[in-house]
């Protein structure tokens, strides 16, 4: 029954992906702009809800494993110039190593505690990126010298099939026994321990994947964008969103992320006429949706089928 | 279903934990083979836990040594332990409330490995095999939320199960179910002990094991005090004395004698409090005049600290409690403290960074400066080793210590009612007999109300005035402390 849900999921899901691959032939190349970076965003939740829906520990810092990918790939290209992929590779195996080395000593800690080291490691990262303005760019934002393409189809196509393939191998790594593992593992580690599991080793898996997803998507973006900068990619303010939109998509549903992310962007680019308050609406929204539907959108649309 | 092979074995030997300055077990060793069941009892807070967690991994010992199967295991963690044969069913239901029970039981069974991109086809029989086995069957694509508190137990008992393990520990199977779950379960237990496993069982009493155990061992206060066959340890004098208190000298004032009679100070009328599924407290009424020393006797999970936090007005309930006549209900937990109705939990709750007289000046805040002087002088008084502890960290106190504190500050607050919840939790008897002194002192030197939950029998008869018996959430016995022992002693052995 539960694999038939597994797959009635990632089939509507597969034909939402092929009906947004059209898009480009109905919308401007600045709606395609704003989507290219909500799938980007997307992919960020949904790496963060395997670490803090299943694995049960809060990351504060997805921005710390975002950062560390975008600005490795960066860097590279602009010393060596490399094949674009190869720096994308080196940005996704950068943030997998610094995943590891913050998640060794976090992983000891329990609670908050968990939280505390990743908020730190963002802020770290951060004075790292402006103090090292030689290599970084500094405040002023690195500018890379390649980009994958000029073309907002091709950008945009790039970005949602890295989504989709991102998103497919995360939930259906969720549904699949080492998701419930690992749920167990977060929800009560002294049950999971005693029934057998080595619950380190499996939220440090659960860490390195998401912490590879990250750095991946983080990669990516730099080469769509064309630069990186602390504003867009390691500020806590960028955490804060990338959390809203996990939760406000849907806690435990991976994909509840993508939903969360084009809702954030989507609704400051429709209320950008609002000016400074947009933002402020915005987030009064989300905290609307965290109050009253705290199983997220994913979750309300998944019980409405349920019910009809 | 394999059955694990007949040379399951368990050995302990020298096992010491210290929490603190708390030795929670000292020095413990015991022994169970294959096809055979061993009892571990004792009051609460007398280590029997904490010597399944450790023997589990789930704390590490100080000292000792654990051999399953002849391998020692001591110090290892938890799921290496698991991997070795152990198993063990927790005493409260821990089931993933997003999954259904079949999913839950299929967790059991999975192995501690990363890459299982698709569950053994296999795993799916078997989970259902073992469901059948314990009972499950019909709720299978159920979500735990949804089922009654005994299916909850009987998940427990399917996980442990599919670890198929030669040895299981199971922590107080019985608490909270009716008498026929209980006959469903001890069934069961059998059935695995048929198996070929090596099981120990913890629970408080020798009496809800007696027909299933081949030995028993009691502990106190982290010590074995007897080792035998169930009746055995019941004759044992040591066990008696500590579970029913030597001849009893009762002070008791009668009913009658308080001026209240017609509205006591506190009533609780008929209140029923449920947890979900489970029922905590079904009808109970008691009352209790001013000035009346009342104790409240019942083994864990009788319903004691439930009805302390009604009475507290922490938990929602059905009935009506009364104070001095004028119903509780809508006052807030906070309004009912104030009001002079303080509770010491069980907890103890103390604010462990903080020094003795911080604690004590927090209790006290709210008194002027004077009152708050004079109160303190005359607590140090009450309990002089505080005096002398005035500037130690709370935590760093001896657990008798911490339980004086603990009601010091309650004194603090001056309350008309003072409510204490199983004060004499893992304390050695020469502590209790300063705790109880004090008591003592405190029911003749002033006019406090106390109501006191205990399952220690000899903690609980000798200061109270009248004595009610709470079993299975339902008060099943009112009357004078003396004539307990006669009426409803071999309940409590």
């Amino acid at each position: 029954m539960r694999s038939f849900a597994t797959a009635r999921i990632l089939l509507v899901g597969l034909g939402v992906i092929v009906l947004a691959s059209f898009l480009p032939l109905w919308v401007t190349g600045y709606i395609l702009g704003l989507l290219t970076l909500a799938y980007y965003f997307g992919v960020f939740a949904m790496a963060w809800d395997l670490l803090f829906g299943f694995a049960g520990e809060v990351n504060f810092g997805p921005t710390f494993l975002i950062g560390v990918g975008a600005y490795t790939a960066g860097i590279l290209d602009n010393l060596y110039q490399p094949p674009i992929a190869l720096c994308i590779a080196a940005g996704a195996l950068a943030a997998v190593t610094a995943g590891v080395v913050l998640a060794l000593p976090a992983l000891r800690l329990h609670g908050p505690y968990f939280g505390l080291t990743t908020l730190v490691a963002v802020l770290i990262l951060q004075n790292f990126v402006v103090v090292d303005a030689h290599l970084t760019g500094g405040e002023i934002g690195l500018t890379v010298p390649d980009v994958i393409s000029i073309s907002d189809a091709i950008n945009y196509l790039i970005a949602l099939w890295f989504m989709a393939v991102s998103g497919a191998i995360l939930f259906w790594l969720s549904r699949s026994p080492v998701g419930l593992i690992l749920q167990a593992s977060g929800q009560d580690a002294v049950q999971a321990g005693a029934l057998g599991f080595n619950v380190t080793k499996h939220k440090l898996a659960a860490f390195i994947i998401s912490a590879f997803f990250s750095g991946l998507a983080g990669a990516l973006l730099v080469f769509y964008l064309g630069s990186a900068s602390v504003g867009t990619l390691v500020d806590i303010t960028v955490s804060v969103q990338i959390i809203i939109a996990a939760v406000i998509g849907g806690r435990r549903t991976i994909l509840g992320g993508v939903l969360g992310a084009v809702f954030l962007i989507a609704m400051s680019e429709a209320l950008r006429p609002l000016g400074d308050l947009s933002n402020f609406v915005v987030f009064a929204m989300a905290l609307v949706v965290v109050l009253l539907f705290p199983s997220g959108f994913f979750g309300l649309l998944t019980r409405t089928r349920e019910q009809a | 279903m394999s059955t694990a092979e007949k040379r399951a074995h368990l050995d302990v030997s020298g096992l010491t934990k210290r929490f603190g300055g708390l030795v929670a077990v000292k020095d413990m060793a015991l022994a169970v083979g294959a096809g055979k069941i061993l009892g571990l009892i004792g009051p609460n807070g007398s280590g029997k836990s904490t010597v399944m967690k450790l023997i589990m991994g789930i704390e590490r010992p100080d000292a000792g040594s654990v051999r399953i199967n002849g391998i020692e295991v001591a110090g290892w963690p938890s799921h290496r332990i698991a991997r070795m044969g152990a198993g063990i069913v927790f005493q409260h239901s821990r089931p993933l409330h997003r999954q259904t029970v079949l999913e839950n039981i299929t967790l059991a069974l999975l192995p501690d490995k990363l890459m299982q991109p698709f569950a053994d086809p296999q795993t799916d029989a078997r989970a259902r095999a073992i469901a059948a086995r314990v009972g499950l069957s019909d709720v299978l694509d159920r979500r735990p939320a949804t089922l009654p508190f005994a299916d909850l137990r009987k998940i427990e008992i399917a996980k442990a199960i599919a670890r198929d393990p030669q040895v299981l520990l199971i922590d107080e199977p019985f608490a909270g179910l009716t008498v026929k779950e209980t006959a469903a379960f001890s069934e069961l237990i059998c059935e695995l002990r048929d198996d070929g496993r090596a099981v120990l069982l913890v629970d408080h009493n020798v009496k809800s094991v007696a027909r299933m155990v081949d030995r028993v061992i009691a502990m106190y206060v982290g010590e074995r005090i007897a080792e035998g066959s169930a009746d055995e340890v019941m004759r044992d004098e040591t066990v008696r004395r500590v579970y029913l208190g030597g001849s009893l000298e009762t002070a008791a004032r009668p009913e009658s004698s308080f001026r209240d009679a017609a509205t006591p100070f506190l009533a609780v009328d008929n209140v029923s409090v449920h947890y979900g599924k489970a029922q905590a407290l079904d009808n109970v009424s008691i009352h209790i005049h001013a000035g009346e020393f009342v104790s409240v006797v019942g083994l864990n999970g009788a319903g004691k600290t439930t009805l302390f936090n009604t009475i507290s007005g922490l938990l929602p309930y059905s009935g009506e409690i009364r104070r001095e006549g004028a119903p509780l209900r809508g006052h807030s937990a906070a309004a009912i403290a104030r009001g002079g109705i303080v509770q010491c939990s069980e907890g103890r709750d103390l604010f462990v960074y903080m020094s003795v007289r911080e604690n004590l000046d927090l209790g006290g805040q709210h008194l002027p400066r004077a009152a708050h002087a004079e109160q303190i002088a005359w607590l140090f008084d009450l309990f002089p080793v505080l005096r002398d502890r005035q500037k130690q960290a709370a935590g760093t106190l001896s657990g008798g210590e911490q339980q004086m504190l603990t009601i010091a500050r309650a004194l603090m607050m001056k309350p008309k009612l003072l409510m204490l919840d199983e004060p004499t939790l893992g304390l050695a008897p020469v502590i209790l007999e300063q705790i109880s002194k004090a008591l003592e002192r405190l029911r003749q030197t002033t006019a406090i109300t106390v109501l006191l939950a205990e399952q220690n029998v000899t903690f609980a008869l000798p200061h109270a005035d009248r004595v009610y018996v709470l079993e299975h959430a339902r008060i099943v016995w009112e009357g004078e402390p003396a004539k307990f022992a006669a009426e409803m002693g071999t309940g409590y052995l």
